[in-house]
């Protein structure tokens, strides 16, 4: 078979179901055998016709499939030609990498023959990719692809999950050869990590039941393992209290009562002030990013920090000193855990701190400050919360409103909060919200945006029409770069610099323009029919929400603070 | 860069294969490290390839670059080596110019002295064959200063681990 049959059967023999991708003058030989199996019933037996998304940019083609990984934990795939397509998708593996989301990027590019040589739409694609992916392919012989694709599903989704590249050249795609498919792969150097040191359980398991202030704070690394029960059941078999990191938001539920919601630089103040006050403070899967902890020699000085990661390389490379440190699955070191404390470790008695901590409680107001007349940022994110069901899934843009979100929308199911944490994507959340429709089809999904992220990628408004991938964008229009001018306001003397976007585009006429529903809502009722429509809608549906362009996001931890020097209002 | 900044070595173990060489120093030069030298040859074991770098750079980063090249997929295994504890060797082609005939015989009682080898001789310039730890190299390097140092080409530090002490293979049992 030739390179592009073997490359589209190793997709269809990893039960892919979705490509989004973007077809060019280097990878028409894939594209062409898409057309084979989607006009002429060319798909093996045994396997699903694979469902290709047009998009009308790369960097939503990898935004979709990172959104569609993360709300489904499997391996999202996308698509780009040779040069500037694979360019463009650059970004999206950028923040599928921050984020530790599994994304494989199969790239056109030019002949074999003609790589180095500045040939029409080449790039070093392999090299430029190397520092946002955890490794990339360049198959350079047919027989090559069926392994290089394996591997690289195998890399992408094992240990801690990564994008993975396959660059793979037009005459590999074109050329005739016999291949085997592998079943599996082995790399030496690249095992899968090592059960849990019972030792090391022991030791964590007796240092916190024996804490007197203990919390814990569960990262995004809790959601990739899919450990929500387990941070559950041994949250409360301890009756310790929870704090999660931004990419943690959602692994435990925020209406529990042992939630503290969100610590950082937009967390909760009680939250981030309570903090430095536990004797025993239990990290599972979060890398200590300067958002979440403020200036890190001014993180909670005086507590014993336990650190569990799936990486190694995240032991003592932003918090220097654990006192005791675990390379281990979260799922695998918290069922440990759960075992030893049910094998009658004895433990303390905490009401004191309990105590103290329910009173810390963040408990998430949804009532209104006003008469509900004009929405407010804040106000239009605690009503998004009222009335979007907590099964639907929400992505964000990347902003004030992202923040907002943070503070003022508990999450109560694990998956349904999909944002660009690490990176900071300006114009993920919409084509994100997009894959992830595509992985739940059977719950809404709503893009709570801001008006600069949302012009980022608002041409996938065209795939959402013409695919038939109905969401609901919630814009929060402030017509200003709203985060860039409140840092403008705080700390550049308000200095206004190119913040101001102005009035255009009228965001109801564009989503018009693309076949889809535009709405603008003033006050809370027309918000609330507006999202019950949209939730009910075929088409995409894009609301509106002008606020003022002076609200802020507070508290906030201003940048080299310690945790507890919050700026109020 | 802190107080503790000194002239490290790292030594992988890797696939020998297109890429490998490039991701590692690509993480090396993330952390804004210069690379002092770098020799890379086959291992031991057929598909695999030894790296040896050397850099300055304080602990803290060095053991991060450490971490993150392990994680690297074609590396089979990597260790910081401290001179203490490891053989280090560098070899290295040093030509001279050294003008009057006269001074011949001194330099090479020197060459000799540093147990060098004359390995290229024309009518005005000497080469030199010159191994050892770099220390003695970058020694022989300054003492040639005086003699009409034309060129020198380093191949970098190779180094092993050294095998481990017996006071700590007993300590160990």
């Amino acid at each position: 078979m030739s390179g592009a049959q073997a490359v589209v059967e190793c997709l269809e023999r990893e039960g892919v179901e979705v490509v989004f991708g973007y077809p060019g003058g280097g990878n028409l030989p894939i594209y062409d055998v898409l057309y084979d199996r989607q006009n002429l019933g060319h798909t093996p037996r045994d396997c699903r016709v694979i469902r290709h998304v047009l998009v009308r940019h790369e960097q939503s083609a990898a935004h979709m499939a990172d959104g569609y990984a993360r709300a489904s934990g499997r391996v999202g795939v996308c698509m780009a030609t040779s040069g500037p397509g694979a360019t463009n998708l650059m970004t999206g593996l950028a923040t599928a990498y921050m984020d530790s989301s599994p994304v494989v990027a199969i790239t056109g590019q030019v002949p074999s023959f003609v790589v180095g040589s500045d040939g029409f739409q080449e790039a070093d694609v392999v090299g430029m990719a190397a520092s946002v992916t955890k490794y990339t392919f360049q198959p350079l012989h047919v027989r090559d692809i069926p392994y290089t694709m394996k591997a690289a599903f195998y890399l992408a989704a094992t240990r801690r999950p990564q994008p993975v590249l396959v660059d793979i050249p037009k005459d590999v795609q074109q050329a005739e050869d016999e291949v085997e498919f592998p079943t599996n792969v082995d790399f030496p150097s690249y095992r899968p990590l090592p059960d849990p040191d019972p030792t090391i359980v022991k030791t964590i398991a007796r240092t916190i039941l024996t804490a007197e202030r203990p919390i814990i704070l569960a990262g995004g690394g809790v959601k990739i393992a899919n450990a929500y029960r387990e941070l559950q059941a041994f949250a409360e078999l301890l009756v310790a209290p929870v704090v999660t990191s931004f990419m943690g938001k959602g692994v435990f539920p925020e209406n529990h009562p042992l939630s503290l919601g969100c610590m950082g630089m937009h967390g909760s103040e009680r939250t981030n002030k309570l903090l430095p006050d536990c004797d025993v403070l239990l990290v599972i899967g979060s890398r200590f990013s300067d958002r979440t902890t403020g200036k890190i020699e001014k993180f909670c000085p005086n507590t014993k920090v336990i650190h569990i990661d799936a990486d190694k390389a995240e032991i003592g490379k932003n918090y220097k000193m654990p006192i005791i440190s675990l390379v281990a699955d979260a799922k695998k070191a918290l069922g440990l855990l759960i075992r030893e404390v049910e094998a009658g470790m004895m433990g303390r008695f905490r009401a004191l701190w309990v105590k103290r901590v329910q009173e810390m409680m963040v408990v998430a107001k949804t009532e209104l400050d006003g008469d509900g007349s004009h929405l407010s940022g804040v106000e239009t994110v605690k009503m998004l919360r009222r009335f979007i069901p907590t099964k639907a899934i929400v992505t964000t843009e990347v902003g004030q409103h992202q923040m907002w979100c943070e503070q003022h929308f508990p999450v109560i199911e694990p998956r349904t909060f999909i944002s660009s944490g690490g990176l900071g994507t300006m114009g993920f959340g919409f084509p994100a919200a997009l894959g992830a429709k595509i992985a739940r089809p059977d719950v809404p999904v709503f893009d709570i945006a801001g008006d600069g992220s949302f012009q980022m990628t608002e041409n996938s408004l065209a795939t959402s029409i013409e695919e038939q991938i109905p969401v609901t964008v919630v814009i929060l229009n402030n017509r200003m770069l709203g985060m860039v001018a409140q840092w403008q306001r705080f700390f550049y003397k308000r200095r206004y610099s190119a913040v101001h976007l102005g009035r255009s585009p009228d965001f109801v006429k564009l989503a018009e323009a693309y076949g889809a529903v535009g709405v603008r809502v003033n006050t809370v009722l027309e918000l609330e029919s507006a999202i019950t429509r949209a939730s009910r809608s075929p088409v995409t549906t894009v609301i509106d929400v002008p606020i003022s362009p002076e609200e802020n996001v507070v508290p906030m931890l201003p940048p080299g603070a310690g945790i507890k020097e919050m700026i109020i209002g | 860069m802190n107080h503790d900044a000194q002239l490290r070595i790292i030594s992988a173990l890797v696939e020998h294969k297109p890429g490998v060489l490039f991701r590692i120093t690509n993480l090396i030069r993330r952390k804004s490290f210069n690379i002092e030298s770098i020799a890379v040859g086959p291992a031991e074991i057929p598909g695999l390839a030894r790296m040896t770098f050397t850099m300055f750079s304080d602990y803290g980063q060095f053991d991060q670059v450490i971490k993150n090249i392990d994680n690297l997929v074609d590396v089979r295994a990597v260790e910081p080596l401290e001179g203490r504890r490891a053989t280090v060797r560098e070899l290295a082609l040093v030509k001279l110019s050294p003008g009057a005939p006269a001074t011949r015989p001194e330099i090479i009682n020197y060459i000799e002295t540093f147990r060098g080898n004359i390995v290229d001789v024309s009518p005005d310039t000497l080469t030199v064959e010159v191994s050892g730890d770099p220390d003695k190299i970058n020694a022989f390097i300054n003492l040639a200063k005086n003699y009409g140092l034309k060129e020198v080409a380093r191949t970098g530090a190779v180094a092993l681990s050294r095998v481990m002490a017996y006071e700590e293979a007993t300590a160990r049992w």
